[in-house]
């Protein structure tokens, strides 16, 4: 199985502004609930690929999406 | 017990009052708003389950619809409120700083005068109230001669409620753009009517109505803030859950949730973004519905004036952008047309102040008010015919 990370954002605003950039773009993503040993905060985070954090990386830059960081799955 | 006239249910009705809330709506925006409640129904933000998710992609494209029509690149910067009035009262409470001087019209609707009054009466700001001209037009100059060097925020509405003028943003925005004075403009009765770019207008906080210009259900409306606008600058009026940031007791720094604690309306904002596709889908979109509301205040205010004796057009029609018609007929009392109107026609219309008091005496209209006649996209130049025999019957009437 291919390594997966999780996008952490301060808001679901940013999360859910994300997943409709990252439709756009294609990437393959999915919405879901903040694991919480990664944060207490109430909302969803996105999963990708791991191969796909620096595109990603580059397409929330580009858009001004705010994002808390991008972490290894567990 | 007092006999109403015959009241004819079975006439369809005629609705010209588009502009205290636009009706009917669309159908896509009552499916907008079925649609969440029988088939999404979760809270946005709240929980991670996709309805969930589903819910926060409803109201974040309502955002990015709003910010689209406003001009603003970040979607973020769209604050939902339950109304204009709301956002309005954001907008002012949430900037003054004591000590500031306020400059607003004498055109404005009672949701930007009141909390502007409740400031100056806890003598919190001093307030400057511009005059505008007989016909609701704000000369920028008369802006300029009021400023002081404490002023701090100028609130205009875009365009009247009353009489359906538009103000000159743009100059006056760019001269406050220049001296670093907050522009507050009430967008209520012109957004999706009249378009506005917020960038190139020098607009900073912008208040909206959803279920207006827009065709959204009621409770929905917001507060836009200039890409460039730094939120710290405006401090919220509710504090609460917001999802977001949960491990901490403090309420967020970041935009939106700054200002939105609670629950949003969500099955209104589904509803809300129907309602802007529709009118972006119109023919020529906002420029067609603008065309459409002139051709029905040009046919009406043309037939008005030659046809019924004693009729008075509180604006001329050439000077009227948004479909907003007040008028009088000399000799009767606006409530009364407004009713036999009502009762014997099934037309809908507004007699009164309009909630705005300042701009009523502006005009000349005061405390008499006016029978006011808003058109919307689905009224026809036939309905502007039935309303014109109708008028001429009750005119014919009088004593």
């Amino acid at each position: 199985m291919a390594k997966e990370s999780i996008v952490l954002f301060h808001s679901h605003n940013y999360a859910i502004w994300a997943d409709s950039a990252l439709k756009k773009e294609s990437v393959d993503h999915k919405m879901m609930p903040i694991p919480r040993q990664l944060s207490s905060d109430c909302g969803y985070c996105i999963r990708i690929k791991s191969d796909d954090a620096e595109l990603v990386e580059k397409i929330l830059h580009v858009k001004n999406i705010e994002y808390d960081r991008i972490e290894a799955a567990l | 017990m007092l006999k109403n006239h015959e009241l004819k249910s079975d006439t369809p009705v005629i609705y010209f009052d588009n502009a205290a809330t636009s009706f009917p709506k669309p159908r896509s925006v009552i499916d907008g708003v079925v649609d969440y409640i029988t088939n999404v129904g979760g809270n946005p933000g709240r929980s991670g389950h996709r309805l969930a998710v589903e819910a926060g992609q409803i109201v974040f494209n309502a955002r990015q619809m709003v910010a689209d029509l406003a001009g603003v690149a970040n979607p973020m910067h769209v604050i939902f409120c339950a109304n204009a009035t709301e956002a309005i009262n954001l907008a002012i409470l949430g900037s003054y700083k004591p000590g500031d001087h306020v400059i607003t019209s004498s055109m404005e609707h009672n949701s930007t005068i009141r909390p502007l009054k409740h400031l100056e009466i806890e003598q919190k700001i001093s307030l400057s109230i511009a005059r505008c001209s007989t016909q609701g037009l704000l000369d920028p100059e008369k802006i300029k001669l009021l400023i002081k060097p404490e002023t701090r925020m100028v609130v205009l509405n875009h365009a009247s409620n009353v009489t359906g003028t538009v103000q000159p943003l743009r100059d006056i925005g760019f001269f406050c753009r220049q001296r670093s004075i907050t522009f507050i403009v009430d967008a209520a009765q012109s957004f999706g009517i009249i378009p506005l770019n917020m960038k190139a207008d020098g607009i900073d906080l912008l208040a909206f109505s959803g279920h207006k210009g827009l065709y959204g259900p009621t409770g929905t409306g917001g507060l836009v803030l200039a890409d460039d606008f730094y939120a710290a600058r405006l401090r919220p009026l509710k504090f609460g859950g917001t999802g977001s940031a949960s491990d901490k007791t403090e309420q967020p720094a970041f935009l939106p949730d700054r200002f939105e604690s609670g629950t949003q309306n969500v099955a209104g904002l589904s509803g809300l973004s129907a309602g802007i596709a529709h009118v972006i889908a119109q023919p020529d979109g906002i420029e067609g519905i603008y065309r459409h509301k002139k051709e029905l205040t040009a046919c009406f205010l043309r037939r008005a004036t030659n046809e019924i004796e004693g009729f008075t057009g509180c604006v001329p029609s050439a000077m009227i952008e948004t479909g907003v018609v007040s008028f009088n007929l000399e000799g009767l009392d606006p409530s009364h047309v407004v009713q036999q109107l009502d009762e014997r026609w099934s037309i809908m219309s507004r007699a009164g102040l309009h909630c705005a008091p300042l701009a009523h005496a502006t005009i000349g209209t005061f405390p008499r008010g006016a029978i006011r006649f808003s058109f919307g996209i689905f009224n026809t130049s036939n309905e502007v015919d039935t309303a014109i025999e109708a008028l001429k019957t009750i005119r014919g009437e009088a004593p």
